[in-house]
């Protein structure tokens, strides 16, 4: 039996089924490579039609801002609103940089979530599932890049994220967002081809960008790619969230948790048999010396 | 004292019905200073209550995208299961280890705990946005298995179940239940032996789910090894909680107390303080531990560095030193202070985690409204009626029946032969 198998048979004996899943969902490479879009903020014009097509293709308030002039507010995505567009001036040089769910490769928020209501697709998007969320909001708690939103003023809360249109995408559409680019400062496709256009765009025209694609790596890797002329912590990108993917964090703790559900009955039956022995034979001295007595 | 030697079987299940519909009525005094205050306070939550769940939890929290988790989970639950965890590790004493000593207040420590996690683990559903999903992950409509809440919710659930068998030998011995007794009390030791591998799992587990926040929780908190950290803090965690709670209970119900328990009380406060004092010290050793291996040296002089250092210092070294002083010269006083210094330190240190420390540099830091810190008072208030209306009912401090203190019928059948002056006569 090798290692993994053993970790299985233990999982599933302690009811835990979760490692062999894990397992299949890391090496998910191959034929179902998942989508993903890249976003090139060096050809960002700042015009924030992704907002408005965004809002028109999911129902929500169109946002109210649009005319207004967004430079130097860094704005964050809400609970009405799943992607915003922000002004960062690096340099004397305005740059735009649309933000909203990263679609992670191995998502912390679908690790954390307890009901499988937030969801990895195979496809790639990391979808909400209302029917299963008990807004616990554990989710929000994990998503390094604190991305779901949670609706605190509804008596039926809902947690609001950017889907990358997964109803549109079952359709056979591409997100609202990248059809309605004027700029093509965003691309959709798979995820591989993806990375593949980024490298080749930044081999063709070396010095406009810097040699990063945020999101190869970060966070053990995201569906969302970006691009950009200056180093990205300048721009708002956290850049302490590693390359390891989330869900790693807690998989030695749920890995020694079949092991303790197995181990530690039998060691504290062991246990108590051990001290019990001395009682009876206590008990049976007792016994004796009552009986005696009685007599 | 036992009212309920009047209900053996004959009455059957309408007797039994009868008995407790009378045994509701309350008992005692009605105008005493705790209920004056406490009524009050649990009217008020009560109707906050009615306000959260019809406009929404942001109708009286001041959680934010930024600050999902508050009080209730900080407090009601983080703190509220460490405190509940005197348990496991009481049942663990006295039905593995046999230790007769604390077997006086094995019960109203297992009452205890049950209540805890009915009412604090209760307050994690008034924080759900969605509780009426709760039931999913419990019909298997969907297993997160993956996820570190699941386990806590499982272990939670399963962990009352296991409360619930053990404390359940006293529910039948108020209700004069003979047979039923016989069959629960035979289970209570494989209730024990689950209840304590889930609160080890558990205790951890609440650690654990900070472990994907990392880069959130400040780097003095935050550190791969929160669950064993919670492990071991919840031992003295618990064992402070006894020592309070026991502390309080012994003057407010002396007319319950079982003569054992009047007699050996001060032995069993003075033996919890040394279990307290040694975990502690493995518990400030890890932290040490933790804290060189983290390379965090910088961060000590800084505001978070001090704050951290006044809940390491002054609230685990402190105690632990006045629980070492407490022993040595039995001095009982200074148990209750170092108790409750204790206590005070594992408030700190959950809601560091939990709430201070997290997201501790953001522009806008979570402070809980008035009306969280209300609703908790009153969650804290209800079950102590709770609780005060089944000691005065139930054997939990006073001594079972006589019938179910035959030696072959129960859990009491070994004291130690030295104290046998102590003995009451079911001990031949
Ligand atoms: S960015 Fe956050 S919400 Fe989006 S997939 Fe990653 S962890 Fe989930
Ligand atoms: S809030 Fe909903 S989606 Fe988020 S972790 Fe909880 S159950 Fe899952």
């Amino acid at each position: 039996m090798d290692r993994r198998s053993f970790i299985k048979t233990l999982g599933a004996t302690g009811g835990t089924a979760l490692v062999g899943k894990r397992l299949r969902a890391e090496n998910s490479s191959g034929a179902d490579e998942p989508v993903g879009v890249l976003v090139d903020t060096t050809r960002c014009i700042g015009c924030r039609t992704c907002e408005e097509a965004c809002a028109e293709a999911h129902g929500l308030p169109v946002p109210e801002d649009l005319d207004e002039d967004i430079e130097g507010v860094v704005r964050t995505t809400s609970e009405k609103q799943w992607t915003v567009v922000n002004a960062f001036t690096v340099d004397d040089e305005e740059i735009y940089v649309k933000r909203q769910c990263m679609h992670c490769n191995q998502p912390a928020c679908a690790s954390a979530c307890l009901v499988k209501a937030m969801y990895k697709t195979e496809e790639g998007p990391v979808i909400w599932r209302e029917d299963r969320c008990m807004g616990c909001r554990y989710c929000m708690i994990s998503c390094p890049f604190d991305v779901p939103k949670f609706e605190y003023n509804s008596t039926v809360p809902r947690i609001q994220k950017c889907t990358m249109c997964w109803e549109r995408q079952q359709k056979g559409e591409i997100p609202a967002c990248v059809e309605n680019c004027p700029e093509e400062a965003l691309t959709f496709g798979k995820r591989r081809d993806l990375l593949e256009i980024a490298r080749r765009r930044i081999y063709n025209e070396p010095d406009k960008y810097v040699h990063h694609i945020y999101g190869e790596h970060e966070a053990g890797g995201t569906g969302y790619l970006y691009l950009a002329s200056v180093p990205f912590e300048k721009l708002g990108f956290k850049t302490d969230v590693g390359t390891t993917p989330y869900p790693e964090l807690t998989k030695e703790f749920l890995y020694s948790v079949p092991v303790v559900l197995l181990l530690w009955p039998a060691f504290l039956l062991a246990l108590s048999n051990a001290t019990k022995r001395e009682d009876d034979h206590e008990r049976k001295i007792r016994e004796i010396i009552n009986e005696v007595g009685n007599e | 004292m036992n009212n309920n030697t009047n209900i053996s079987s004959p009455g059957g299940f309408r007797g039994v019905l009868r008995f407790v519909l009378s045994e509701l009525k309350p008992k005692g005094k009605m105008l005493t200073l705790f209920n004056v205050i406490s009524l009050p306070v649990m009217i008020l939550g009560a109707a906050l209550l009615v306000v959260r769940f019809t406009r929404g939890l942001g109708s009286i929290t001041n959680l934010s995208q930024d600050f999902p988790w508050g009080l209730w989970i900080g407090f009601d639950v983080v703190t509220g299961v460490a405190f509940a965890g005197g348990a496991y590790v009481l049942t663990f004493m006295v039905y593995i280890l046999r230790s007769e000593k604390y077997h006086p207040i094995v019960r109203v420590t297992i009452l205890n705990g049950l209540l805890a996690y009915i009412f604090y683990a209760g307050a994690l559903l008034l924080d759900l946005g969605r509780p009426w999903n709760v039931i999913n992950p419990i019909i298997g409509k969907s297993f997160g298995v993956s996820s570190v809440l699941f386990l806590v919710a499982w272990h939670f659930l399963l962990y009352m179940l296991s409360e619930l068998i053990e404390f359940s030998p006293a529910i039948a011995e108020w209700l004069g239940m003979k047979r039923l007794r016989k069959i629960l009390s035979a289970m209570t030791l494989g209730a024990v032996i689950f209840g304590i591998t889930l609160s080890t799992l558990h205790q951890s587990g609440l650690g654990a789910l900070y472990l994907m926040a990392k880069g959130k929780i400040h780097p003095l908190w935050y550190s791969e090894f929160i669950p064993i950290l919670f492990f071991v803090s919840s031992i003295f965690a618990g064992l402070s909680m006894v020592i309070v709670e026991g502390s309080i209970s012994h003057k407010v119900f002396s007319d319950r107390l079982s003569v054992r328990l009047k007699r050996s009380h001060d032995d069993i406060l003075i033996g919890l303080s040394r279990i307290c004092a040694g975990t502690m010290f493995v518990y400030l050793f890890l932290k040490i531990l933790v804290f060189i291996h983290g390379q965090h040296w910088s961060l000590i002089d800084t505001p978070m560095g001090y704050w951290f250092l006044l809940e390491v210092i002054g609230f685990v070294l402190v105690p632990c030193i006045v629980f070492l002083y407490a022993v040595r010269k039995r001095n009982l006083p200074a148990v209750r202070i170092a108790a409750v210094m204790a206590l005070i330190g594992i408030i700190l240190n959950r809601l560091n985690v939990s709430v201070i420390a997290f997201k501790w540099n953001a522009p806008l830091h979570y402070v809980p409204s008035w009306m969280e810190i209300e609703v908790t008072l009153a969650i804290i208030c209800a079950e102590i009626w709770v609780f005060r209306w089944i000691v005065n009912r139930m054997p939990v401090l006073n001594d079972p029946p006589a019938w179910a203190r035959s030696r072959t019928n129960g859990e009491i059948k070994n004291v130690p032969r030295q104290k046998k002056e102590v003995l009451q006569p079911w001990d031949t």
